[in-house]
């Protein structure tokens, strides 16, 4: 219990006195997290849609696939992505391994199927309820898929926001390709787990704590700014 | 683009029969109404003219190619489909699908907003209006391309008397201004309101077909009889 004050404590001093340590960490988190949901939703938002609206070979497949990879253990994923990019491996050559861009590859890695899937069950029922007026209007496919990512666009955010609470608390993935080297790598997930090792609990739950409000931020931002949960909204 | 051909035309869903065969020739102008008892097929044989479901037999062809034809024919559904979004941003749709510019549409769609006695809701999201309202938006939607073909299914199903009015009347300024119509209907009153011939439709087949006074005052057959004097047709 005086672990749990002291955190508290600690994390208000900290980020009333904008630590430089804290503030570096917290930047580099959202930054590696807000770079992986970028790529990832590039991918996983039209891919949804392609899979809600057309119909082809191994659509069902593909599908269940993405679904069961929701579950991806991140430490196995880390694992795979370290060997890909070590010196020894096919993507080694590029150096990208021990950096912030090692990291953000794990993490699109995780989160990509994760957005899909929920995506993919938001336009699904959209499709369904759009499906005859689209047809009749002799729209073209492409046109379809941008009608349902514009018209969609309130639930595909849930989608992305499940994608960014994934990727900001995900420590396993990171802190293998990453190394949690400090000043290059370290972010707020790694360095929670290096002060626990250390048995420094204060620390630790104040780096905690300032992870949940940082997380809790870009929600209601989020949220805030995409208007939702305002009346004759979606 | 006339006449429109239905030659030997029928559906099955999951391999069981719901229409046809169907013969059957549609020409300019006029408003041409389905009637029949429920289940008789007229939604399925609207979609079918239209071609927003697959035959398993049969054609419909036109004067004009096939894909010339489609984009002069619009379709109003019987549940009216809003898309998420505000009703110019709705109504001016199907223009800016047809590469018409942003401006020139919104001005189009407010044009028509006025039209229908909905200026006062043109920012609304569409899907949070009445059912009146909706319905009057899903038939101004499908003239403001200015199609020479229209199909409504039950366009005033579940409509109070003024709606249905409104209704009528855009419908009657539409088929006056050179847009041919077929559309079904359960209400005998709005059949001899506005029907120049009449289908008569029973068990997937068409019973009767012939010009609106003679199916009213000497109806062909026996089912059509009853169904006029408001017997059950079974």
């Amino acid at each position: 219990m005086n672990d749990l004050w002291n955190g508290i404590q600690q994390a208000i001093w900290l980020t009333l006195t904008l630590d430089a340590d804290l503030v570096e960490i917290s930047l580099r988190s959202l930054r590696v997290t807000l770079s992986a949901l970028f790529v990832s939703c590039l991918i996983a938002l039209p891919l949804a849609a392609i899979l809600a609206v057309r119909r082809f070979k191994y659509r069902r497949l593909i599908i269940s696939t993405l679904n069961a990879l929701m579950g991806l253990p991140p430490v196995v994923v880390g694992l795979i992505v370290y060997i890909l990019l070590s010196r020894s491996g096919p993507f080694g050559v590029l150096g990208l391994l021990f950096s912030t861009h090692a990291m953000v590859i794990a993490q699109v890695i995780i989160i990509t199927p994760l957005i899909t899937s929920i995506a993919h069950q938001s336009l699904r029922e959209l499709w369904s309820e759009y499906h005859d007026l689209l047809i009749s209007m002799n729209t073209s496919k492409w046109q379809r898929i941008k009608t349902l990512l514009w018209d969609g666009r309130r639930a595909l955010m849930t989608a992305s926001l499940a994608g960014f609470g994934r990727a900001i608390g995900e420590v396993g993935a990171i802190m293998i390709v990453g190394g949690n080297i400090d000043h290059a790598t370290r972010v707020l997930t790694t360095a929670i787990s290096l002060e626990t090792s250390k048995g420094d609990f204060a620390l630790a739950l104040a780096l905690g704590f300032v992870l949940i409000a940082l997380a809790l931020a870009v929600n209601f931002t989020t949220h805030w700014l995409g208007r939702t949960e305002r009346e004759g909204r979606w | 683009m006339f006449p429109m051909t239905v030659c030997d035309l029928s559906v099955k869903v999951r391999q069981k029969h719901i229409i046809g065969p169907i013969n059957l020739t549609i020409n300019e102008g006029g408003i041409t109404v389905l009637m029949g008892p429920n289940g008789a097929g007229k939604t399925t044989l609207l979609k079918a003219l239209h071609g927003i479901i697959r035959l398993a037999n049969g054609q419909v062809t036109f004067a004009t190619p096939a894909k010339t034809a489609q984009e002069q024919q619009s379709f109003v559904f019987q549940s009216p489909i809003m898309l998420r979004r505000s009703v110019l941003e709705n109504l001016a749709y199907p223009l800016m699908i047809n590469g018409q510019d942003k401006q020139s549409a919104m001005e189009r769609a407010r044009t028509w907003a006025t039209k229908i006695g909905l200026s006062a809701h043109m920012d609304r999201p569409a899907p949070f209006l009445s059912g009146g309202e909706k319905q009057k938006i899903a038939l101004a939607r499908a003239l403001i391309t200015s199609p020479k073909l229209l199909f409504l299914d039950e366009p005033s199903a579940s409509l109070d008397g003024a709606a249905t009015v409104e209704i009528e009347a855009l419908l009657s300024e539409a088929q006056s201004t050179g847009t041919t119509i077929i559309m079904s209907t359960h209400n005998i009153g709005q059949a001899r309101r506005m029907a120049s011939s009449v289908l008569f439709m029973k068990d997937g087949q068409i019973d009767a077909h012939s010009a609106a006074n003679a199916f009213f005052d000497t109806p062909p057959t026996q089912d059509a009889q009853k169904f006029i004097a408001g017997d059950i047709v079974i």
